[in-house]
């Protein structure tokens, strides 16, 4: 069956496809206002997933505020928002099952608190203190949990990708009827690692989710200046796998999506393809500056887009959610997160001992030596090294 | 550093109407450092431009365009970033040449890629991955240590029929605003320069490196010690005919990386240093390196190889 062409129909004159041959609608659920359109399907959901879910968004906006703020008053040395991208993040997380194994690439912070990483655990990671998991040895952002199956953040991008198939193999070795969820941006998509994740995970039928978001830019680059093809999703038709393209702003397109992506993956050990078409609205990171590469009418454009607004409305419409109610939510989160600064803040720093752990499982001998040398070092000079000279 | 780096790549493109300049932001943003600012404004969109987000495609396309007589220019945002690219760099860019009895080369490559430490990176903003390349056969390792040396050594680089990776230290590339010359000027590619001469002991480095030995050799002078103190320069062909006549002269040798001690250059430089000068060494070679740790993040300081380490380095092998 090499090279099965049996569908194909034969043509005895030259014809080339070009990039419309393919056409990939994009589904929309929600409109601006926050009512649905008129045949929509909406996803499953009730009040208690939709409160959970603005729970969600309403927190991840303070902590992004917040922390952006913290950074800039040199509180921590680096910080990424997700503004404008919180209902693609969120509404495809609540698709999922805590079993379902998270590959983020850095900006899906939400999704990790949907899951239930308490601000507490933001905290320690962003200030690098005793308690965060990583035990102070990434910088701010780069979470990660084995408890709420969140792998932690790598700064290289794309890698994820292939990982994602295979821990979306092993699942189904393992007979869980779990999926793998990948995020990835646009620009990340044009690594060698999106090409070999992707076609490793049609081939080998791996319940895999790859889930783009594509917000128009990496870093400086546009998206015209990254791809010349139909967005990313015509790519997942090519690798043979399911696609679809969403309103990446429209929170119950993205539910829908995603919630029947992984029936589909689970069902037919298969992977899907949603390609959600949204827009960074925040720097690319603290220390980017976006004025030098696009404009503020472009901004204030999507800004009216803003997808928190917009499921706002719909929950309002619903009965679901009051302004005042969502009023206090923001308040009570400024506060928790303002709190939890203070806490953090003054937590020491991982002990010394811990910069050789975790190498290999156990440190080797010449390691053991460094740091031998190295507090023998520090002992001398303990004003030279402050934050370990104290507890050696 | 960023202002003489960008100025080498002017002189070089309007030298060159072949030279291209690319990679990720390099384009309209100039570079997320900025040293490639203003390069598209004056050269259009064809030579300086943003590539899609992929390093080996960067590498790959660089050695198309030097196999076929174009004069690449490629950055890789960061060194830490320079892996996807490994493959099209160690058995390509530094094979080309080799594999083909010479019939085909990329010595039109070069890359450009910021690394080290210092800026509380983590992991993936401060690696020094040059003894990775050091150890292939076929390429050039170039690291400046200031501005002025930058603007020459990159526009040597630029211009040597061999291919080059140039490692410009990030750390410095707003902190170095010493004294860059006028115009266009090389600075020859394997020679290293002795920058202090003294009798008691030969301080090695290069790049970033070279500040911190300087400030050990400052501290040393304080208690007698007299640092003879050379920037290695090129790492890739490395000039051991300077290293070891200094070693000659002092008996004692240190070398100093950001790079983890094991597999760092400075095993190499130990070794073919203790070849050629064994009978006038005085103590153990020393190295002070990063430690054999990932690079790490909130015990950045206790990682790197500072001064005060060089320092105490340099007394015990004085007293050895």
């Amino acid at each position: 069956m090499s090279n099965a062409t049996t569908k194909n129909q034969t043509v005895h004159r030259v014809s080339f496809l070009d990039k419309d041959s393919l056409h990939i609608p994009i589904l929309k659920v929600l409109q601006a206002d926050g009512t649905t359109y008129e045949k929509a399907v909406l996803p499953l959901i009730d009040e208690k997933l939709a409160k959970r879910v603005h729970d969600t968004l309403v927190f991840t906006r303070v902590l992004d505020e917040r922390m952006l703020g913290a950074q800039r008053q040199g509180r921590i040395s680096f910080y990424m928002t997700c503004t404008g991208e919180e209902a693609a993040i969120v509404g495809s997380a609540s698709a999922l099952d805590d079993g379902d194994v998270i590959l983020a690439q850095y900006r899906e912070h939400a999704a990790l608190r949907y899951r239930g990483f308490t601000t507490e655990q933001f905290m320690n990671q962003l200030f690098s203190n005793e308690k965060d998991l990583g035990k102070g040895r990434q910088m701010p952002i780069h979470y990660g949990s084995e408890a709420l199956n969140y792998q932690t953040i790598s700064s290289p991008l794309g890698t994820q990708i292939p990982q994602a198939t295979g821990v979306a193999y092993g699942l189904k070795m393992k007979g869980q009827r779990n999926v793998a969820i990948c995020y990835f941006g646009e620009g990340a998509a044009s690594e060698g690692d999106f090409h070999a994740g992707l076609n490793m995970a049609a081939v080998l039928n791996a319940p895999t989710i790859f889930f783009c978001r594509n917000n128009g830019y990496a870093i400086s680059t546009p998206t015209e200046e990254q791809f010349a093809g139909n967005g990313i999703a015509s790519r997942g038709v090519g690798y043979g796998m399911h696609t679809i393209r969403v309103d990446g702003n429209d929170m119950l397109a993205v539910m829908a999506a995603t919630q029947q992506a992984r029936a589909f993956a689970i069902e037919n050990n298969a992977p899907v393809l949603i390609e959600a078409m949204t827009y960074r609205l925040g720097a690319h990171s603290s220390s980017d500056d976006p004025s030098g590469y696009r404009s503020k009418e472009e901004e204030a454009k999507w800004q009216q887009h803003d997808p928190v607004k917009r499921f706002k409305l719909w929950l309002l419409n619903k009965g679901w959610l009051t302004e005042a109610e969502d009023a206090a939510l923001y308040e009570k989160y400024r506060e928790e997160v303002l709190a939890a600064v203070k806490v953090a803040e003054q937590l020491p720093v991982p002990h010394l001992d811990e910069l050789i752990e975790d190498v290999l499982d156990e440190p080797t001998p010449i390691l053991k030596q460094q740091l031998k040398a190295l507090k023998q070092h520090v002992k001398k000079y303990p004003k030279s090294y402050p934050k370990s000279a104290g507890r050696l | 550093m960023l202002h003489a780096i960008n100025e080498a790549l002017v002189i070089a493109m309007e030298a060159d109407d072949k030279m291209l300049v690319f990679g990720e932001d390099v384009g309209h943003f100039g570079g997320v450092f900025r040293a490639t600012s203003g390069l598209q404004d004056k050269f259009g969109k064809s030579r300086c431009f943003n590539t899609p987000l992929t390093e080996q495609g960067i590498a790959g396309f660089a050695n198309g365009l030097a196999s076929n007589g174009m004069t690449p220019v490629a950055e890789i945002q960061f060194a830490d970033y320079i892996f996807p690219a490994f493959d099209q760099i160690v058995n390509e860019t530094a094979k080309f040449r080799y594999r083909s009895g010479n019939e085909f080369d990329v010595g039109g490559v070069t890359f450009r890629t910021p690394y080290g430490g210092g800026i509380a990176g983590g992991h993936y903003h401060s690696q020094s991955p040059e003894a990775y390349f050091t150890g292939t056969p076929g390429l050039k390792v170039v690291i400046p240590r200031n501005a002025a040396q930058a603007k020459g050594l990159l526009l040597a680089s630029i211009r040597d029929p061999n291919p080059v990776i140039f490692f410009e230290p990030k750390r410095l590339y707003r902190a170095s605003v010493g004294e860059v010359p006028e115009g266009d000027y090389e600075i020859e590619l394997g020679k290293a320069e002795v920058i202090r001469e003294g009798s008691d002991i030969t301080l090695l480095a290069w790049g970033a490196q070279m500040e911190v030995i300087e400030q050990a050799a400052d501290l040393a002078k304080k208690e007698g010690i007299s640092c003879e103190v050379i920037d290695l320069r090129t790492l890739a062909p490395w000039d051991i005919d300077t290293v070891a006549a200094s070693v000659k002269k002092t008996g004692r040798l240190l070398v100093s990386h950001e790079a983890p001690l094991t597999g760092g250059f400075a095993g190499e430089i130990a070794a073919t240093i203790q070849q050629e000068c064994f009978l006038y060494l005085e103590s153990p070679i020393s190295r002070v390196c990063g430690l054999d740790t990932p690079y790490p993040l909130i015990h950045e300081k206790e990682y790197m190889p500072d001064a005060l380490k060089n320092f105490e380095a340099i007394k015990a092998s004085i007293k050895f």
